[in-house]
């Protein structure tokens, strides 16, 4: 078995709003990854993933506040340390962070060559500025983009460019765990090709270790991890591999989310797309017992009376519904079957 | 094209210029469009391929600087307040992004209040409006008992999205232009709105053009897609046909860099 | 609507700025109500008469007198008549007269008074001294002879007939009066001005006046602003590019210059306060204009117009209903600026002399010019200008703090 390089329990964090309100945007996430494996996290805009990606590096900064739980970077905990340390020595080196707007974070007045000093001398203060340019020249190449870039200004650089850029000098200090969050949205489809092509480039060369990636796009998704968790209101739903979620899933609300893929393939005109009628609930005050269940087909009354923990299935899956696997499964047999006909 | 079917809207050589001398760019170029009677047709572009400037001059919201177009045979005429105000009883439009397409000093009930006018409903008494309304909210799966004397940035982006089809509900167009209508709305809203859209062509038989940059919704909503680039129709067809047989390299490569499911995702492509 | 009240009324600098503002706009409209006399009542026959308690010296003969024994009185006395020159003459006599220069210290009055009735003689020879300093120094002598007597003042009244002087009262030196009871006492908080107006009742006048043509002035500039924004931004293409071209115009001749040259050349009998706000107004509209037009090209763009227009409304109805409630808290804004910067042309104006001229009413500007003119600032009467300075930049600085309190409120880049 290979090395576990993040290893995440239990860990809540919470906006603190305007009115003193607490919001649990991150309520007991526990997850898991392994050395050479992409996690893939699951979820509707305002579920809590993009706030995930910023709990998991254990740096928080008002309106977020750590509540509980604990963060393993390659067996050494995090959580608790100084938040300078970990701010000087933990970000970037060991877990890297690239935020959704991340082609917009580069100051149009700097060249490119700027910001890898800028990130380089952070942590090392005795590099020269010949040196850098050296390093990032031969991580440029490895990664495929040109060395040219690093002389140019962010504006000369189309948005695609701009994004891999940005991957590249993320990924300066050979982070252990990268956190890309929804790297490629805002992207065309050709650029947002070459961006997942980048990122599977930095895992097989071994400039990253492990990789969490996030998205709301279930094609993109399936594509570039090895397991995906899904998420909803603030808790994991789901976990299992990248097949079995997209294919097979479990929860009513991972059902209904992979019903909704939409791809240009043969058959997708004979598929009725699924729908789930409602809204996500507040999390300033989420429903008792299962959040999904004032949205969901098959609600019972047990689900409403008290939270539903996680129950295992078959092979190393995990769900959140009070419903047997065996059970799920004939329901949806049933329910397609209807469908069909 | 089956030939009883009426031609509705068309387009021949239609050009917009932006700009001049130097800084002009040429957004649309000569583009050729025949949409017939209760066709859904998709015109599907990377963004900065024109098609929100096609979709805005088919709808008549900005001049056209060059070619013609045609509405119900007759050549579109939108000179005057009251042609222009003619012409949008037969062509609407629902637009990408929710949250900025209302007003947001205007109540719920003055945006669908403004339809049952514009459909000559303004003497109506109270009640029959009330009754139309209701009538179009629930089309939508909206109460509008709870909506009334709400504003729209109280909803969210799905429900308003939904608003936005009670509104064309009431205004029975002839035309939907729906540009990117599920663009901005998470995956499990945008069956509902989709449906929404089929089942109202349905009811009152519209004919629909999409505008959107995905793929994938083309194929899945249209009869006939449009593939876009560089303000130019690349190439055009029945939806299986531009679809799962591509011949254009433009759309093939479209195609071929969208990722897939079913099918292995070529990353070596690029 | 309500809701946006509330955040602006959260906004700290907004409260603060807007108290202060209220603060003078409250004294401007109470003030005239307690303090009857017209503004420009000419009180004082002089110019610059200090702040502080006028009493009428006659007046206080004829109240009833108290008699108080205050030990620090008559050294008080004596110690405001003797002046600072009249000290150090003394020193210099008593040094030339042989007293070491460590025992005498001009600041302690009662011993140098000593020392000086002790030692001086007027008959003394003092080498070096020429006639006009010895007469100097017995006149000196005198007057202080009458500072150190013990005895009252008799007050004399001409006997008609006989043209012969009767005393009829006699005023001791520990007599007192209590001004309360004494008929006429006028206070002059500020004192007076060059033409002994009460400077006080005077300012707050003015500040009326100025409040009056600034308001005048920033609705003219806002409203023509406004106007031309919107035309040119709504409707675009030729229009756009004419009103531009004048706005433009308008940008690179520094305003003050088209001030000064407009107001020299209306004439000196129509420059009236209105006049002059209307004046200020006209050349200050073009800031507006052209942030309003910038506002208005990236609105009228937007969805919800597009919305508006495809619901068949009208050009006028998408202005009203669809663009200016979205510039709205802009243009107050601006507004509130012009405001401020209507107040400070005026000011500007009247320093110059080109301000209203009117014998009517006072501006701040007016004050400060007549101030100038009298030299109010070389002869130290700082109560002439001063005050009129403090009030000019209160209220300059409680609109500006208003303004960047409503642009934190709606300017969601600049909340915290």
């Amino acid at each position: 078995m290979s090395n576990t390089m993040l290893e995440v329990r239990e860990l809540t964090t919470k906006y603190i709003t305007r009115f003193r309100e607490d919001v649990y945007a991150v309520d007991h996430v526990s997850l898991k990854v392994e050395e050479g494996k992409t996690l893939g996290i699951a979820g509707e805009s305002g579920c809590g993933k993009s706030t995930l990606a910023l709990s998991l590096m254990g740096y928080y900064f008002p309106p977020l506040h750590y509540t509980s739980g604990e963060i393993i970077i390659d067996g050494h905990n995090i959580t608790g340390m100084d938040p300078d340390v970990v701010r000087k020595m933990i970000l970037g080196a060991e877990i890297a962070y690239i935020p959704q707007a991340a082609m917009n974070a580069l100051n149009p007045t700097q060249k490119i060559i700027h910001f890898i000093e800028d990130v380089i001398q952070e942590h090392d203060l005795y590099v020269t500025k010949k040196d850098i340019y050296e390093r990032a020249r031969i991580l440029f190449e490895t990664l495929g983009l040109p060395a040219e870039v690093l002389q140019k200004y962010p504006v000369e650089l189309s948005g695609g460019m701009k994004q891999r850029t940005v991957i590249a000098v993320s990924v300066l200090l050979l982070p252990k765990v990268l956190i890309a969050d929804e790297p490629s949205s805002a992207l065309d489809v050709t650029s947002q090709k070459m961006v997942i092509k980048m990122l599977r480039q930095l895992m097989e060369t071994g400039l990253i270790s492990s990789m969490i990636f996030i998205t709301h796009e279930l094609p993109l998704l399936y594509n570039v991890t090895d397991d995906i968790m899904v998420m909803y209101a603030g808790q994991i739903v789901e976990k299992g591999t990248a097949q079995e979620t997209v294919f097979d899933p479990l929860h009513p609300y991972s059902k209904g989310l992979m019903g909704s893929i939409i791809v240009p393939e043969k058959g997708l005109r004979d598929v009725k797309l699924a729908a789930i009628p409602g809204v996500p609930p507040n999390l300033k005050n989420p429903p008792a017992g299962c959040r999904f269940a004032p949205r969901c087909k098959y609600v019972r009354e047990e689900c409403t009376l008290h939270s539903i923990p996680m129950h295992e299935a078959a092979g190393r899956r995990a769900y959140r519904c009070i419903i047997p696997e065996k059970e799920l499964r004939e329901i949806y047999a049933k329910e397609a079957y209807r469908n069909a006909r | 094209m089956p030939v009883e079917k009426e031609l509705y809207l068309s387009a021949s050589g239609l050009t917009k210029v932006f700009g001049f001398g130097r800084q002009k760019t040429v957004a649309v170029d000569h583009v050729d469009l025949n949409l017939y009677e209760g066709e859904v047709i998709s015109i599907v572009g990377e963004s900065g391929s024109g098609k929100t400037t096609l979709a805005k001059m088919l709808l008549g919201l900005i001049s056209t600087t060059e070619g013609d177009i045609y509405f119900q045979g007759k050549k579109r005429d939108i000179s005057t307040h009251r042609k222009k105000k003619e012409y949008w009883k037969n062509i609407q439009a629902i637009f990408q992004d929710p949250f900025s397409s209302y007003n947001i000093f205007n109540k719920i009930d003055t945006v669908l209040l403004d339809c049952i006018h514009m459909r000559g409903g303004r003497k109506f008494p109270y009640a029959k409006k009330v009754e139309l309304m209701t009538e179009a909210c629930s089309f939508v799966n909206l109460k509008f008992e709870e909506l009334t004397n709400k504003y729209p940035f109280e909803l969210s982006g799905g429900q308003m999205q939904r608003l936005m089809i009670a509104r064309i509900f009431l205004l029975k167009p002839k035309i939907l232009l729906a540009d990117e209508p599920t663009s901005m709305i998470d995956a499990c809203s945008r069956a509902t709105i989709l449906d929404m859209l089929m089942q109202l062509r349905k009811e009152i038989g519209m004919t629909i053009i999409f505008i959107t940059h995905d793929i994938g919704l083309a194929y899945y909503v249209s009869d006939s897609v449009y593939i876009m680039e560089h303000g130019k129709f690349v190439e055009s067809g029945s939806a299986d046909d531009v679809i799962l047989r591509p011949k254009e390299p433009y759309t093939k490569r479209l195609l071929n860099d969208v990722p897939k499911i079913y099918e292995e995702w070529d990353l070596s492509t690029v | 609507m309500k809701h946006t009240l509330r955040q602006i009324f959260r906004s700290g600098k907004f409260v603060f700025g807007f108290s202060i503002f209220v603060g003078i706009l409250l004294i401007v409209i109470i003030y005239p109500l307690i303090i009857t006399n017209h503004p420009l009542e000419i009180v004082g026959q002089g110019t610059f008469f200090p702040p502080g308690v006028y009493v009428n010296v006659y007046d206080s003969l004829g109240s009833t007198s108290y008699t108080l024994m205050l030990e620090d009185a008559a050294a008080k006395r004596i110690a405001s008549k003797l002046s600072e020159g009249d000290r150090t003459a003394i020193k210099e006599w008593l040094v030339k007269a042989g007293i070491p220069e460590g025992e005498i210290d001009t600041a302690d009055t009662e011993k140098l008074l000593d020392q000086w009735v002790n030692n001086y003689d007027p008959n003394k020879n003092i080498p070096g001294m020429t006639n006009a300093k010895r007469n100097y120094f017995i006149r000196l002598n005198n007057s202080l002879k009458g500072l150190l007597s013990t005895e009252g003042v008799s007050i004399a009244v001409k006997n008609t007939e006989t043209g012969a002087l009767e005393e009829s009262d006699f005023v001791g030196q520990s007599e007192y009066v209590n001004v309360s009871q004494v008929a006429s006492v006028r206070v002059l908080p500020l004192g007076t001005d060059n033409f002994g107006r009460d400077v006080l009742t005077e300012l707050v006048a003015a500040t009326r006046v100025s409040l009056q043509i600034g308001f005048v002035a920033g609705t003219i500039a806002t409203l023509i602003g406004l106007a031309l924004g919107l035309l040119a931004g709504y409707v675009g293409g030729l229009v756009d590019d004419i009103i531009m071209f004048i706005t433009n115009l308008f940008t690179v001749i520094p305003t003050f210059v088209l001030l000064i040259l407009i107001s020299f050349s209306i004439g000196q009998d129509k420059r009236g306060p209105f006049a002059i706000a209307v004046v200020i107004g006209l050349t200050a509209w073009f800031w507006t204009a052209r942030a309003v037009r910038a506002q208005v090209i990236s609105l009228r763009n937007r969805d919800h117009v597009n919305l508006s227009k495809l619901s068949g409304h009208s050009i006028a109805h998408i202005i009203i209903a669809d663009i200016l409630p979205y510039i709205a808290s802009y243009v107050v804004m601006a507004l509130i600026l012009q405001i401020s910067a209507g107040i400070l042309a005026e000011a500007g104006l009247s320093i110059l002399g080109l301000g209203p001229r009117t014998t009517e009413v006072p501006t701040l500007g007016l004050m400060m010019n007549w101030a100038m003119i009298y030299q109010a600032q070389i002869l130290g009467k700082w109560w002439a200008y001063f005050p009129v300075i403090v009030v000019i930049a209160l209220i300059a600085f409680s609109l500006n703090l208003m303004n960047t309190g409503l642009d934190q409120v709606f300017n969601p880049a600049l909340r915290d």
